[in-house]
């Protein structure tokens, strides 16, 4: 069974149509690109996988999305649990103005834990997890805001992590960061990968090429090609897969 | 060639014309505050004294202090406060967080517009027919301050939904992707972010209270009472309306002058402590929420 399934997406921002009927089946423990020029609706369609969308008025999909094989979309679906298991790191870092610890433990406080071992481990292993843990175990009580860039986003991606979820969705993680904190955060999807389902939509198509096992290109609102991402970027099968990978628009 | 530096004189020159109108605007908005201040503070300073913010008005208001008015504008700056604040924060956390765009939420602002335009008399007129009559509070603090709070109502709004809406989207984006509910997402995070905005709603509105003398009018305030008041069903003085009495219909109107002037300096300090302590609590909450 496919970990993450969309049939016949069609997705609506008032009367325009940002997806037209798309299809991708992605399998557990594998890195999925989603790639294109801006506007293609990459992002929107990232954001169908925690029902990010849900949040901005006056909008329609059509069609079924279907995670571990249940189309979450459907009756019944608890939201919030939906985003307890599909986590998600947004383009800028946003840490929340707390503490370095309060920022990884407020995803398990939210969701009721309030074991205070429980937590204190559950974060120690989360930030050790995304590499952090050398720089701030010694200014955990410290604000979040004094880390740097690259710091911040491995600790959303770590308090992303510390409730378990078993898919992270990252919307363009490093366009803001440096190459440096860029290299050391691909490197750190790549091991993430043995536990996690990864989606990532990004703009960079090295890293696409880099991370990703299957990479999908979006453009205009429809995807134009799904395969492994080797195949994709050496054989492209459609033109303007070809065209948009050497760089001739985008 | 001559042309382009004929035109870039031109530039320069209107350039610095449009700086200068906007430097001296600017300049003599500071310049009336002062000479207002100045002119308040050299006729009042003189009155000011110990005696004069601790003891009862005397001698048909041309001696004696102002005690009482002080005591009774403290009083209905507290009362309308506890009154309009949570209801005016409610009330903008909900339509900033939870009403969606549309028909609703365009009413209700409109309708929060349409308060904040209400003259102040016609408060007033409101608070006695209500609270005064209808409700029997009678000539009351109680009254008073609920017709203060009224009037506070739009601005305690307005301010705490820019203050909402000033937080970052992703905030909440990453509040709610962790599985946090929206009332956890708007407590926890929103609010928190927001606070300090929040109070300068406070601040702006304890400004405005204080000083408004018609919603008192009917409501609340007394010409003198011989002693403070003692529960909020009893009528008080209050530092506008005591400046309007002792100015237009005292006793002596120029023998308590003097008394007016040092009023006046009262009433300002009052909300310039006000202000302070506001602008004092917001840096403390501003400073707390980036540790927490």
């Amino acid at each position: 069974m496919y970990k993450i399934e969309s049939k016949n997406v069609d997705f609506f921002y008032g009367p325009s149509q940002a997806l037209k009927n798309i299809n991708i089946a992605i399998r557990a423990n594998t890195v999925t690109a989603l790639i294109g020029p801006s506007g293609c609706g990459k992002s929107t369609y990232l954001r169908l996988f925690n029902r990010m969308n849900d949040l901005i008025d006056n909008i329609k999909l059509s069609g079924q999305v279907l995670i571990e094989g249940e189309d979450i979309y459907g009756r019944g679906i608890n939201v919030d649990s939906l985003r307890k298991n599909v986590g998600m790191v947004f383009q800028k870092a946003n840490p929340f103005p707390k503490s370095i610890f309060e920022n990884v433990a407020y995803g398990l406080r939210v969701n009721g834990i309030t074991d205070k071992k429980i937590i204190e481990e559950r974060v120690e292993t989360s930030i050790k997890q995304v590499v952090l843990w050398e720089e701030v175990k010694d200014k955990l009580k410290k604000s979040a805001f004094e880390l740097s860039g690259g710091q911040q986003q491995r600790l959303c991606i770590a308090r992303a992590l510390a409730i378990h979820p078993s898919i992270i969705l990252m919307d363009e993680p490093t366009s803001a960061l440096d190459p440096i904190s860029t290299a050391k955060v691909e490197e750190l999807i790549y091991e993430l990968k043995t536990k996690y389902t990864i989606v990532i939509v990004t703009h960079n198509m090295q890293q696409a090429g880099r991370v990703s096992d299957r990479t999908a290109f979006f453009y205009l609102g429809e995807l134009i090609e799904y395969d492994e991402t080797k195949t994709l970027f050496t054989k492209p099968k459609e033109e303007r897969t070809q065209n948009y990978i050497t760089g001739r628009f985008g | 060639m001559i042309n382009e530096i004929k035109i870039t004189k031109r530039k320069k020159r209107s350039q610095a014309i449009a700086f200068w109108i906007f430097r001296l605007l600017s300049y003599s908005i500071v310049a009336i505050l002062f000479i207002i201040l100045s002119f308040i503070i050299f006729k009042g300073a003189s009155v000011i004294n110990w005696n004069f913010i601790t003891q009862m008005p005397e001698e048909g208001m041309t001696k004696g202090g102002i005690y009482p008015a002080i005591i009774g504008t403290l009083c209905l700056v507290a009362g309308s406060m506890i009154f309009a604040f949570p209801i005016g924060v409610l009330a903008a956390i909900y339509m900033n967080e939870y009403v969606k765009d549309g028909i609703i939420k365009r009413i209700i602002k409109q309708m929060t517009n349409n308060l904040a335009g209400i003259p102040s008399i016609v408060f007033g007129l409101f608070g006695m027919s209500l609270f005064v009559n209808k409700l029997h509070f009678g000539d009351s603090i109680l009254a008073g301050s609920l017709t203060l709070g009224l009037l506070a109502l739009p601005v305690v709004i307005r301010t705490t939904e820019e203050a909402l809406k000033a937080v970052d989207n992703t905030f909440r984006q990453a509040s709610l992707g962790l599985g946090a509910s929206k009332w956890q997402t708007t407590s926890k995070v929103v609010i928190p972010i927001a606070f300090p905005n929040i109070i300068t709603g406070l601040i702006l509105s304890i400004g405005r209270v204080s000083g408004e003398t018609a919603p008192i009018l009917f409501t609340v305030a007394a010409y003198f009472l011989p002693k403070l008041p003692t529960s909020i069903f009893d009528q008080a003085m209050a530092l506008p309306y005591h400046l309007y009495v002792i100015s237009t219909s005292g006793t002596n109107i120029e023998a308590s002058r003097p008394i007016a002037y040092g009023t006046a300096l009262v009433l300002i300090i009052i909300v310039l402590i006000a202000n302070l302590l506001a602008n004092g609590l917001r840096k403390y909450f501003g400073k707390k929420v980036k540790m927490n």
